[in-house]
């Protein structure tokens, strides 16, 4: 696909958990394809203009991206009012998010011009949900990990909970993680944790870990952005969905 | 932060939001990443009145120092009304209201 083609992008409905009808926002080429799928799930302030943007930025590199609004069912209003009526409720339970991120990958799947192959990614919570799907959810081919926190947590934290590092042994998909070494959640401390529990499980990974970056890194606009590392870790993240996203060239 | 930790009071009063006025019953705070603040991290603190959906919302994000500040000068304002034997008879008044039409 050449870069700077036509692209087409537009709120949809897909349906979610429990076959609820919720809003997504999907980007895509118009040509005819074949493109790979790329279910992008949003940070925690929500399914905010940043995260449309990386969801058309996916379309642009020539993948079918979407974005559901897992904060749908607090709407409607903005993404910062349905974050904040997010949070009212407790948060975003993560079997309704896989629900969601269930329905996201069947909308891309069912598309003419998908190739048969989907990636996740997730920023900030998302990430932490792009670990989740890595593990549980079935029809993806390839995860991206951009600093989910609480993917580790705290023995003293859990509160007789779990804790996605503990699905670890059911991942199912390869793992691109990107963090930066100022963050402190996931620390680094966190991300020793969890690489060392990718190793213990024989699960193929690749993490990066960006000096002089924080949490959020990506984020243009705000604060803790960081444009060299910004760029060379979107660089990293094509070319891990390059790898397992698209067919092998003959 | 990226949790889903939340401070919850329950006030009495009134916020003016994007449609005017409205009754806020419930201040949420929490310490997480802001919406629109410059900040990696803010105090986020939302008066709501939840029964009127997510737009009945008035946001503000503010820095730690910040927060500690306002809290200062809330007790300090507090004290005033103290002083003046009036911060104890705060409580909103609630409409009640019955009628009846002759039609």
């Amino acid at each position: 696909m050449p870069l700077y083609g036509p692209l087409m992008g537009e709120t949809t409905g897909i349906h979610g958990h429990n076959a609820d009808l919720i809003d997504a926002y999907l980007a895509r080429p118009l040509g005819d394809g074949p493109y790979p799928g790329v279910l992008l799930l949003h940070h925690m302030p929500g399914w905010d203009e940043w995260s449309i943007e990386a969801t058309r930025y996916f379309a642009h590199h020539g993948y079918i991206a979407i974005c559901p609004n897992l904060h749908h069912r607090a709407g409607p209003g903005t993404a910062d009012e349905m974050a904040a009526a997010t949070r009212e409720r407790g948060g975003v339970p993560d079997e309704q998010c896989m629900g969601d991120a269930a329905g996201a990958v069947a909308y891309l799947r069912a598309m003419p011009s998908n190739n048969g192959k989907v990636g996740v990614i997730g920023f900030c919570s998302g990430g932490r949900q792009a670990y989740l799907a890595a593990c549980e959810l079935h029809g993806v081919d390839a995860a991206v990990d951009c600093w989910g926190g609480r993917v580790y947590v705290p023995e003293e934290e859990r509160q007789g909970r779990g804790q996605p590092l503990d699905l670890t042994p059911k991942m199912h998909v390869p793992l691109l993680g990107i963090f930066g070494n100022d963050d402190t959640n996931p620390s680094p401390e966190h991300v020793d944790r969890i690489e060392a529990a990718l190793k213990d499980a024989g699960k193929p990974y690749e993490f990066h870990r960006y000096d002089g970056a924080g949490h959020g890194f990506f984020a243009t606009g705000r604060p803790g952005y960081r444009p060299v590392q910004a760029t060379d870790g979107w660089k990293k993240v094509f070319s891990w969905f390059e790898t397992y996203l698209q067919p092998a060239r003959t | 932060m990226c949790t889903w930790i939340l401070h919850r009071a329950d006030i009495r009063g009134s916020g003016k939001g994007q449609a005017g006025w409205f009754p806020i019953q419930q201040a949420n705070v929490a310490f997480d990443h802001p919406a629109d603040a410059p900040l990696d991290h803010a105090v986020l603190i939302d008066f709501v009145n939840e029964a009127m959906g997510p737009s009945a919302r008035v946001a503000v994000e503010l820095s730690a120092t910040s927060a500690r500040a306002l809290v200062e000068a809330i007790q300090s304002a507090l004290e005033d009304g103290d002083k003046q034997h009036v911060a104890n008879h705060e409580d909103v008044v609630t409409l009640s209201v019955h009628s009846t039409y002759l039609n």
